[in-house]
């Protein structure tokens, strides 16, 4: 259950709007049943009324948005974040991506977003439904005659089970308390994967990623991904590609595509949301943060605006690249 | 008709994998169905559908269409061509069988696309009815019943046993081979069964969806709809809706330099990415919004007033349960079809 009402989030916005603090609202939009939710920019106060929603199942990350639509409207545009959207925020503001003028940012607090794919493991498909009720989901289906109880902690997607942060680092207005940040077990999976001998390692990968489509939903989706054009898609790149020729080619997009935000990423998890194939992308991006952590010391990206990330700042403490090497040779 | 207990339906694969390749809905590692070729320990799934369609069968999201290899001055031509086997789908869901109609439509009308035209003819097709649809689901909208779906060989799946029609020539020919491990029946149970799916698919949220407002002739009305903006507004332009969908069908064809040679393959192409059908003079759809529209335009409009009025959706559900913002052609319907019929 959140601890902020859809009615809490109406009534701000429609008061931002109506006083003309702001011209347009970046909010969660109702579909077709209770999950199916779509980022949405809202004109009018009676759109709002009518079609915002704030549910379980806003996940969607609306930082990357701003790219777009900061200077796009009359004034400022309202955005709500939650905690784990403001680092994407301020890391999209470090690297100039969008006008901090132009936007209004209200942090919202969040306790976790479900994940539908473990709501119909738990409850089966059907569903017509989806109600919180305390710290459950009420879930109606075709096939049963009473609605299913679901405690939210079981249907929580990976990335909020593992969450790095309550705490709001941007925001100009916040609503309700603000969280701190927490220890999290985001990186056993890493370290499971680290504790695998290079072959095992390697198949783990080729299962997971064989199964990619190159929709390129991850890179559309993350926040770090911004440049004007991609080199996957520049025909004058000769990387260029629409679907992997080869095996080769299908890990190249995915590494490279790491190795790009390695430093930049703040583990927000869209890209393994998203993922229509359910490959657990954020794993390849949390070994870099990791490797960062134990190099370079603690660093999170987004924390703050104006970071220097520890692969764009020398110093004369870095480790020399021989001791990184010495520790990929130990597992080889 | 002619049926088999459900507990036997691994001898019947096992019969047909004698002699062809057999492919069917497996649960992956990750719990997701994925049509895989069966070998014995291999289990059916009970999943309603694959994420990915089975359109891969036919039109594969890349293939190899041929080889030049160079040396001196010489240039080899090499055919490489793969698809002259005889092969099984079993699993088949009626949308899905559907889509190899619109498909057909295209590949199949001159110039005829050999390669696909090759697939096809040594695909043998065994559907299944569904019997657990999901909320997604809207078929009815497009007429596909889904208790009865076509294929060279339809089957139906109740709790103990497994049903068999032969449909067509190369049906009668696949219930030929597995004779042996079936027995005549009647087919009261099938159309028990049958009327048992047609209450759910009634029920179903999206069972009243209507595409009455759209159809060949209709680009002038909906082209310049000020809706186009507010739907596509916040489209990541990622490929995931045309590439989990079974009846997008473009595709672009390239040269991969191999060192010594090329090899020229096609891939599926989206019409949401930037560099869709670009030419010598740029780009035709420069915005997302235009791109979006495209998609739309085709499924609706376009692709029946080439096509006797036949829509290019067959409502599997797939862009419903994948897009990345829940943005959908069901949503477009509403949106744009539903204010134009007011």
């Amino acid at each position: 259950m959140q601890k902020i009402t859809q009615n809490q989030l109406v009534e701000k916005a429609v008061s931002l709007l109506t006083d003309g603090t702001v011209s347009a609202v970046l909010g969660w939009k109702k579909g077709e049943f209770d999950y199916d939710i779509t980022p949405a920019v809202f004109k009018t106060a009676d759109e709002i009324k009518e079609n915002f929603v704030w549910n379980d199942f806003c996940g969607a990350n609306f930082s990357k948005y701003l790219v777009a639509q900061a200077g796009k409207h009359e004034g400022k545009i309202l955005v709500f974040l939650k905690p784990c959207d403001t680092y994407s925020f301020n890391q999209l503001l470090t690297e100039h991506r969008f006008d901090r003028e132009k936007v209004y940012a209200v942090g919202i607090p969040c306790e976790g977003m479900a994940d539908i794919a473990k709501v119909k493991e738990l409850v089966g498909d059907g569903i017509v439904s989806i109600e919180a009720d305390g710290d459950s989901l009420k879930v109606s289906t075709l096939y049963e005659d009473a609605p299913a109880l679901v405690n939210a902690k079981d249907v929580m997607a990976e990335r909020c089970v593992n969450c790095k942060s309550k705490k709001h680092v941007a925001y100009d207005e916040l609503m309700g308390e603000d969280g701190i940040v927490l220890e999290s077990n985001r990186f056993d999976e890493v370290a499971r994967l680290e504790a695998m001998t290079p072959d095992e390692r390697f198949a783990f990968w080729q299962n997971e990623l064989s199964r990619c489509i190159r929709c390129n939903a991850c890179r559309d989706a993350c926040p770090a991904c911004t440049c004007e054009k991609c080199v996957f898609d520049n025909p004058a790149s000769s990387v260029e590609n629409k679907a992997p020729a080869n095996s080769f080619e299908e890990k190249m997009f995915h590494i490279i595509r790491a190795f790009h935000v390695a430093g930049r990423c703040t583990d927000c998890g869209e890209c393994s949301r998203v993922c229509p194939q359910n490959i657990p992308l954020h794993l390849l991006n949390r070994k870099f943060i990791k490797d960062i952590n134990e190099f370079y010391g603690e660093y999170q990206a987004g924390a703050e605006v104006g970071l220097r990330a520890p692969l764009v700042d020398y110093t004369t403490e870095d480790l020399e690249p021989g001791e990184v090497f010495d520790r990929g040779d130990k597992d080889a | 008709m002619r049926k088999v207990s459900l507990d036997s339906i691994n001898k019947v694969f096992g019969k047909i994998s004698e002699s062809n390749k057999l492919y069917l809905p497996v649960d992956g590692s990750d719990g997701v169905a994925v049509y895989t070729e069966w070998s014995e320990g291999k289990e059916w799934s009970n999943a309603l559908n694959t994420v990915r369609s089975p359109k891969d069968f036919f039109f594969p999201q890349v293939e190899n269409l041929m080889e030049f290899k160079t040396s001196g001055k010489n240039i080899e031509l090499v055919d490489i061509r793969d698809e002259k086997e005889d092969f099984v789908i079993f699993g088949v869901r009626a949308c899905d069988v559907r889509s190899f109609d619109i498909l057909d439509r295209v590949f199949l009308s001159d110039p005829v696309d050999s390669f696909y035209a090759s697939r096809r003819e040594h695909g043998i097709i065994v559907s299944v009815a569904c019997s657990k649809p999901s909320e997604t689901c809207f078929c009815t909208t497009f007429g596909i019943d889904a208790t009865n779906p076509a294929g060279d060989v339809t089957a139906w799946k109740t709790e103990d046993s497994v049903y068999f029609k032969a449909n067509t020539e190369k049906g009668e020919a696949f219930m030929k081979k597995i004779e042996d491990l079936t027995e005549e029946c009647d087919d009261s149970a099938v159309t028990a069964q049958k009327e048992k799916i047609a209450k759910i698919m009634e029920k179903l949220p999206l069972a009243n969806l209507s595409a009455d407002a759209f159809g060949g002739g209709k680009t002038d009305t909906f082209f310049n709809a000020p809706e186009w903006d507010e739907l596509s507004a916040t489209c990541l332009g990622c490929g995931t809706c045309t590439f989990v969908c079974p009846t997008c069908q473009c595709y672009d064809i390239k040269d991969f330099n191999t060192g010594n040679g090329v090899i020229r393959y096609r891939c599926w192409d989206s019409c949401m990415y930037s560099e869709f059908t670009k030419m010598a003079h740029g780009n035709n759809r420069i915005s997302q919004k235009e791109r979006f529209r495209q998609r739309f335009m085709h499924k609706l409009v376009y692709y029946p007033e080439n096509n006797e009025g036949i829509f290019g959706c067959v409502g599997c559900g797939r862009c419903l349960a994948k897009c990345p913002i829940s943005m959908n052609i069901v949503k477009v319907m509403k949106k744009i079809g539903g204010n134009k019929s007011e």
